[in-house]
């Protein structure tokens, strides 16, 4: 039903030189799920081109295409109309296109002249020449307009800096074709600034830029032309001066708008009749030194209490306090009116708490296990390891799980490891559901998945609350936690900055307020 | 799409956070250096005798393979991999030379390139398997340790008494310097080794490429390094150098034998460690490496002078001395809180 929209040129008045990148028919799978299905690119020089689509659209697959990390199944590269296939990313380098990824891929050991320059050293009879390497470095930063010791540790700079550094080593491999891929995701506004500026630069000079990112702002402030990709297809290329951030979002999410929306205004309607009575969970001063500032927080049987905040804000470093994942220094936690200590998740679980854990990989699921396994792991270690569940009721309780929502494939004895992200998560939520929890922490539940498991898992969350249980839902997706929450906790600099009740009057721009400005307007 | 929430877990403490990143790398060093003149002057002090620079030569000559060997596990230790079969590969090159050159008659002068060729071969081998088929190198080179004891087996099961006249005349040289004082051959090609690792590691481009690797394989992958032939290279390096190792050893043993060498691995990894080299890569430096063989080399001596005691001494020292620079390697922050 997506129709890729012939791709124009940006400019369809004056003549256009040849596109430096261009990317036609590009197919990709993953174990059987097709990654990218058909999806065309093209990189004019001195243009900054943003590559936008949902968590799953295929913008990561299709960078690492691009860049020589995965070679395509299928489908053309072509550079300055030469056509190219890359085995590797050295090879890519070589034809002009060189990445920078969101996580800083240099190597903090080495000192900044060295990464920059690191395999094309200066030589001098065959030796590296360490005052030339220095002097390089030094005059790249310098026509960069950047001042840095070249000789100290990259590890010592902050995370913008090394974000500065690998773009400077990119220019300095080739200036051609540049990736960045979510560059700004961890740098403040003022870093953003400086990291335009340069981009800025490097596009005036002649560079084709492709620009990754999330901020949609970000996109109408820098960028010229945009690439949507939706479900892994191409859903179109634009000029950045025939989109609004309307217009964008629904061509970025499509079809699935309608449900959400609906969700929306079931939460909203509810907000005000939840919010009364005894909270099931109160806390009171919750604190850890250097994760949270002390913060109270109450969550009602039956509500979805939102936190909202920047990556770092300390979002997560709440919910983990509640579960008793870490141990708080200080404050108070009381359930149903009664004073606890949550030490340990041991703790937490014993009261009818389960958290689901963003680093869905590292803390949650065993890989290697089967589907049943896992879904009964929670359940198992809550009845002790001395009363074994039969296998009958296993399966029994796999079926069910699976059919309630919706694992696909339906197979109990699917190894979890070969499952995609999005059901993945629906395993990890079916252990915690399994025991019946009273209040459910959700950390970034839908992160890395596909827009239709993402739906699913906000319905599910709606269910769940409609039916009783207590949830606190964690995520950096604004339009979701507005979507499903009932109230919006907002957390800025690991501070509990304002608690919103979502009523109708608050939008994601009142959310990016108080989170700027650190107050509720 | 955010890629996390920074400081999630609990970090270690750091109490030497303050100290600039480039010093913290150089106290393992310092340490090392400290504890050598500490021991020395302790030596001194204790026992007649000990204090004469004979008594430090006299550490290179009976350690110049130590020296040898451990360098080139500093190669790979820094790229954060591990290789087991260095001492197999010692008692292998020892007992391949001491055949060739009694049972088979051959020149010592054609021995040795073939032993060396021998030693460079097994460990690219090792090298391409750990690099192609992705699979650990502890495995690996565990794998190599045993077939490479194992072979010496097949060759002689008795230890081969060297009686080749040329090689003895090699063994028995003796360098004089000012002062009477004298090394052996072994320790000229040992130092030399150190020199040329040197400059190997710190000045060309494969020896940055090796530190960038031990920082970061997955970001060296993405810099467009060649990491596939640096991994396949520092082993190859080790293996050259325990085939070096194992000649040395067969100069200062004038013998070849399957149990030559036992647990020469751990000497030389001990050695890395102690010289400041972390075990997780990137960090190190091979003169450290060399401070850390005279360390071993020095508690050695001092159960000699010792007389009384147990020459299993040695090892419990090394152990307890092992398990306080691995403390110190964590303390001083080898591995970066997460960024975020």
């Amino acid at each position: 039903m997506v129709s890729p929209s012939t791709p124009r040129p940006p400019d369809p008045g004056g003549p256009r030189p040849r596109p430096v990148l261009e990317a036609r028919g590009i197919h990709k799978q993953f174990a059987g799920t097709v990654a990218l299905d058909g999806v065309a690119l093209r990189l004019f020089p001195g243009e900054v081109h943003a590559l936008m689509g949902e968590n799953g659209a295929g913008k990561s697959t299709l960078i690492k295409v691009l860049t020589g990390v995965h070679p395509a199944d299928g489908g053309t590269l072509l550079v300055d109309g030469r056509p190219q296939a890359f085995a590797d990313p050295l090879q890519a380098q070589r034809a002009g296109i060189s990445t920078v990824y969101q996580e800083v891929n240099l190597c903090p050991n080495l000192s900044v002249a060295e990464n920059i320059l690191v395999g094309r050293e200066p030589r001098r009879f065959g030796l590296v020449d360490r005052s030339a390497l220095r002097r390089r470095a030094a005059e790249l930063l310098r026509e960069l307009d950047l001042d840095l010791d070249v000789t100290a540790p990259l590890g010592s700079h902050s995370l913008a800096v090394q974000q500065l550094v690998a773009i400077a080593r990119a220019v300095d491999v080739s200036a051609k074709v540049l990736v960045l891929d979510e560059p700004t995701s961890s740098l403040d506004r003022e870093e953003v600034a400086q990291l335009f500026t340069l981009v800025r630069r490097l596009r005036d000079r002649g560079a084709a830029v492709l620009f990754v990112t999330h901020f949609l702002d970000q996109v109408f402030d820098l960028c010229d032309r945009v690439t949507v990709l939706r479900n892994g297809r191409l859903e179109g290329e634009y000029p950045i001066d025939r989109l609004t951030p309307m217009t964008l979002v629904q061509r970025m999410i499509g079809g699935e708008l309608a449900t959400l929306d609906q969700l929306s205004g079931r939460a909203r309607r509810e907000a005000a009749a939840r919010t009364t009575g005894e909270p099931f969970l109160r806390a009171r001063r919750l604190t850890r030194a250097g994760a949270i500032e002390p913060y109270d927080l109450d969550i009602h049987a039956g509500e979805v209490v939102g936190l909202a905040g920047l990556l770092g804000s300390g979002r997560t470093e709440a919910a983990r306090l509640l579960f008793g994942a870490d141990s708080a220094d200080g404050g108070e936690v009381g359930i149903e009116g009664e004073k606890v200590r949550l030490r340990t998740p041991r703790h937490a679980i014993a009261r009818g708490i389960a958290f689901c854990s963003e680093n869905r990989k590292a803390e949650g699921l065993v890989g290697e296990l089967t589907v049943r396994e896992n879904i009964v792991l929670a359940l198992q270690a809550a009845r002790g390891w001395t009363r074994p569940l039969t296998r009958a009721k296993q399966d029994e309780l796999a079926r069910h799980w699976i059919e309630t929502l919706d694992i696909r494939p339906a197979d109990p004895e699917a190894q979890v490891r070969h499952l995609s992200g999005g059901n993945q998560q629906k395993v990890l939520l079916a252990r915690w559901l399994l025991t019946a929890p009273r209040l459910l922490i959700l950390d970034e539940p839908t992160r890395g998945i596909d827009i239709g498991a993402k739906a699913e898992i906000q319905k599910l969350v709606a269910r769940l609350a409609g039916e009783g249980t207590a949830v606190l839902f964690v995520s950096a997706e604004l339009d979701e936690v507005l979507r499903l929450s009932h109230r919006i906790a907002v957390l800025r600099d690991h501070r509990m900055v304002a608690t919103l009740t979502n009523d109708g009057s608050v939008t994601p721009e009142r959310i990016l307020t108080t989170i700027a400005t650190g107050a509720d307007s | 799409m955010s890629t996390g929430t920074a400081g999630t877990a609990a970090r270690p403490t750091r109490p030497f956070a303050t100290v600039s990143p480039r010093t913290r790398t150089r106290v393992p060093l310092l340490v090392t250096a400290v504890l050598l003149v500490a021991m020395f002057t302790v030596g001194s002090v204790r026992y007649e005798g000990f204090l004469s620079a004979q008594v430090g030569l006299n550490l290179l000559i009976d350690n110049g393979f130590l020296l040898v060997v451990a360098v080139g596990a500093t190669f790979v230790v820094l790229t954060g991999g591990i290789d087991l079969s260095v001492g197999s590969m010692v008692a292998l090159s020892t007992v391949l030379t001491a055949w060739l050159v009694e049972s088979q008659g051959r020149p010592l002068a054609a021995v040795v390139p073939l032993v060396l060729l021998v030693g460079a071969a097994s460990g690219a081998l090792m090298g391409w398997i750990i690099h192609t088929f992705e699979i650990q190198p502890f495995v690996v080179t565990l794998a190599g340790m045993f077939l490479a004891r194992g072979l010496c087996y097949t060759i002689s099961t008795e230890s081969v008494t060297i009686t080749d006249p040329t090689t003895v005349a090699l063994a028995q040289t003796r360098l004089y310097g000012p002062g009477g004082l004298f090394v052996s051959i072994p320790v000229v090609v040992a130092l030399a080794v150190l020199v040329l690792a040197f400059v190997v590691l710190h000045h060309t481009r494969f020896g940055r490429t090796v530190y960038a690797l031990g920082g970061n394989e997955s970001s060296a992958r993405l810099m467009g390094l060649p990491v596939g032939t640096t991994k396949i290279a520092v082993y190859a390096v080790s293996g050259l150098c325990s085939a070096l190792g194992g000649l040395l050893l067969t100069l200062y043993m004038l013998s070849g034998y399957a149990l030559h060498a036992m647990g020469m691995e751990l000497d030389a990894i001990a050695a890395t460690v102690i010289g400041g080299t972390l075990l997780t890569g990137g960090s190190g430096f091979v003169l450290g490496t060399a401070l850390g063989v005279l360390v071993l080399g020095m508690i050695q001596t001092f159960v000699n002078f010792q007389g009384t005691l147990s020459s299993w001494w040695t090892r419990i020292v090394i152990g307890a001395l092992l398990l306080v620079f691995i403390v110190l390697q964590r303390l001083m922050g080898g591995r970066r809180p997460a960024a975020g």
